[in-house]
């Protein structure tokens, strides 16, 4: 039985990484963006050194989480529109299961990138390279977050009209917490507080939302398919 | 004569409200009483707000906005829970009227939430100097407001109804499983708002006559919730029960009076 789930999940898991591995173009773009956001920021706010260096953190954060809500809506598109999706409805795995490997596929191909990508884009805000670790760390465990919580938004938008800016409205406040603890990690490191309880409370809210937001998704894709 | 009194039977329950048929006139019959006591209890708890109550020693008159404010922010966290217990109500019992309600509530949450923040900026500008700042309450108001929105424009961008209430119910319930993170995790980042002056475990920090405008003023608000939500529940029964024969001859009476 643990076996016969266990295979279903990484069925799904592997077919996603391949449809995403066929379409890399795609796949970049997200990164670009990620890059171009991120650079477009200095020409807002100004060249200053100490100002890059203070808002560094936050702005890696907030790209981050735009270029994921940006790529929610391949999430289920493709699979929604060739049928893939109420065949995946009809197996008799649960639903939780095979909508957690899609977010986990997902997030491997569009979040694990901008987690590694980060530190390196700190170097442009001179963001001190002590800090780059937990500037890491928070992205790894926040953009999981993110893509679980967007999935929700994703399912639910499914096919509509106007799809992309209302999962926006949908989702963006929801991403609060995460961008607070997520962002906040750093900046209570470079103050020197320590940012072992941000990235716990990330850990937690990781779990959490592994816990909770697959059988909302499972739930959201049930009504936009019926 | 088992069919009679199974029928009595079923006559005598409440939920037989639960039918948009039954609840139709039901709410007609309500609404305007509550809308009576919403009037009376506004003009009771305004003057006493503005006429009875003291002048506060640091604040002076402007603290008077509170028996708005308070009453507004209050009513705008109350009628979300609400959204969400019977949207869970509706997914559970697979109740349409359920929906219905949580969709009535959700414009009426809204507007308040907006009070809240207005006469907050009016309140904020004489007392801190500032309309805004990105205080923890301010933030996580602001953020409530955001959640009212998304709900009102996904449900309102889904044309089969079916559709529209479940994915409604379920952004309200996620919504509501992250309020209270969002509201910790804004407090935690940042706050300056002057600490609640109303506790349930505390005696309240205020003069009595105070405490009774604001409460005078929250009742006012709970009435006024229940009848514009009776009346937007009404309009929406007949919405989508419009091809049904009652509605037919509803609107034909109506239409004839």
């Amino acid at each position: 039985m643990l076996s016969g789930a266990g295979s279903a999940f990484a069925a799904v898991l592997r077919r996603d990484l391949m449809l995403a591995w066929r379409g890399r173009a795609d796949v970049l773009v997200t990164l670009a963006f990620f890059v171009v956001v991120i650079c477009l920021f200095p020409f807002g706010v100004g060249a200053e050194t100490n100002q890059l260096r203070a808002i560094g953190p936050g702005v890696l954060w907030v790209a981050a989480l735009l270029s994921t809500l940006l790529s929610l809506h391949r999430l289920f598109a493709q699979d929604h529109a060739d049928g893939t999706l109420e065949q995946l409805l009809l197996t008799p795995e649960p639903a939780a299961l095979w909508v957690t490997a899609k977010i986990a596929a997902h997030w491997i191909v569009t979040g694990l990138p901008l987690v590694v990508a980060a530190p390196l884009l700190a170097l442009l805000f001179d963001v001190e390279q002590d800090a780059l670790g937990v500037l890491t760390l928070s992205l790894a465990l926040g953009t999981p977050i993110l893509a679980l919580i967007g999935a929700i938004g994703a399912a639910l938008t499914l096919g509509l009209r106007g799809g992309g800016v209302l999962l926006a409205l949908l989702v963006l406040p929801l991403y609060v917490p995460v961008l607070i603890f997520g962002a906040g990690a750093v900046d209570a490191y470079l103050g020197g507080v320590g940012a072992t309880a941000h990235l716990l409370l990330l850990g937690g809210g990781l779990l959490g939302a592994l816990a909770l937001a697959p059988f909302a998704c499972a739930a959201a894709l049930r009504i936009a398919v019926e | 004569m088992r069919d009679l009194d199974n029928k009595d039977l079923r006559g005598r329950s409440l939920l037989r409200f639960a039918a948009p048929q039954v609840f139709y006139p039901l709410a007609g019959t309500l609404a305007p009483w509550f809308a009576a006591i919403a009037v009376v209890l506004t003009v009771i708890g305004l003057y006493i707000g503005f006429f009875v109550a003291p002048t506060d020693f640091q604040q002076g008159e402007v603290y008077r906005v509170i028996f708005i404010h308070v009453p507004a922010a209050w009513m705008s966290m109350f009628v979300y829970l609400l959204m969400a217990f019977w949207s869970a109500v509706g997914l559970v019992m697979n109740t349409r009227l359920s929906f219905m309600m949580a969709r009535a509530l959700a414009p009426t949450g809204a507007i308040f939430c907006f009070i809240a923040l207005w006469t907050g900026a009016l309140w904020g500008k004489p007392t801190w100097g500032t309309y805004w700042v990105w205080d923890a309450r301010l933030t996580s108001q602001l953020l409530l407001l955001f959640l009212y929105l998304g709900y009102m424009a996904l449900t309102e961008a889904i044309e089969d109804s079916r559709r529209a209430d479940r994915a409604g119910a379920i952004i309200a319930l996620v919504g509501a499983v992250n309020v209270p993170i969002i509201y910790f995790s804004v407090q935690w980042w940042n706050t300056l708002h002057q600490g609640a002056s109303v506790s349930l475990t505390k005696a309240p920090s205020m003069a009595t006559t105070m405490l009774l405008g604001m409460l005078v003023m929250a009742l006012a608000a709970w009435a006024y919730t229940i009848a514009v939500a009776f009346w937007r529940v009404r309009s929406i029964i007949l919405e989508r029960e419009r091809h049904t024969d009652w509605v037919g001859a509803e609107l034909e009476r109506q239409g004839s009076k």
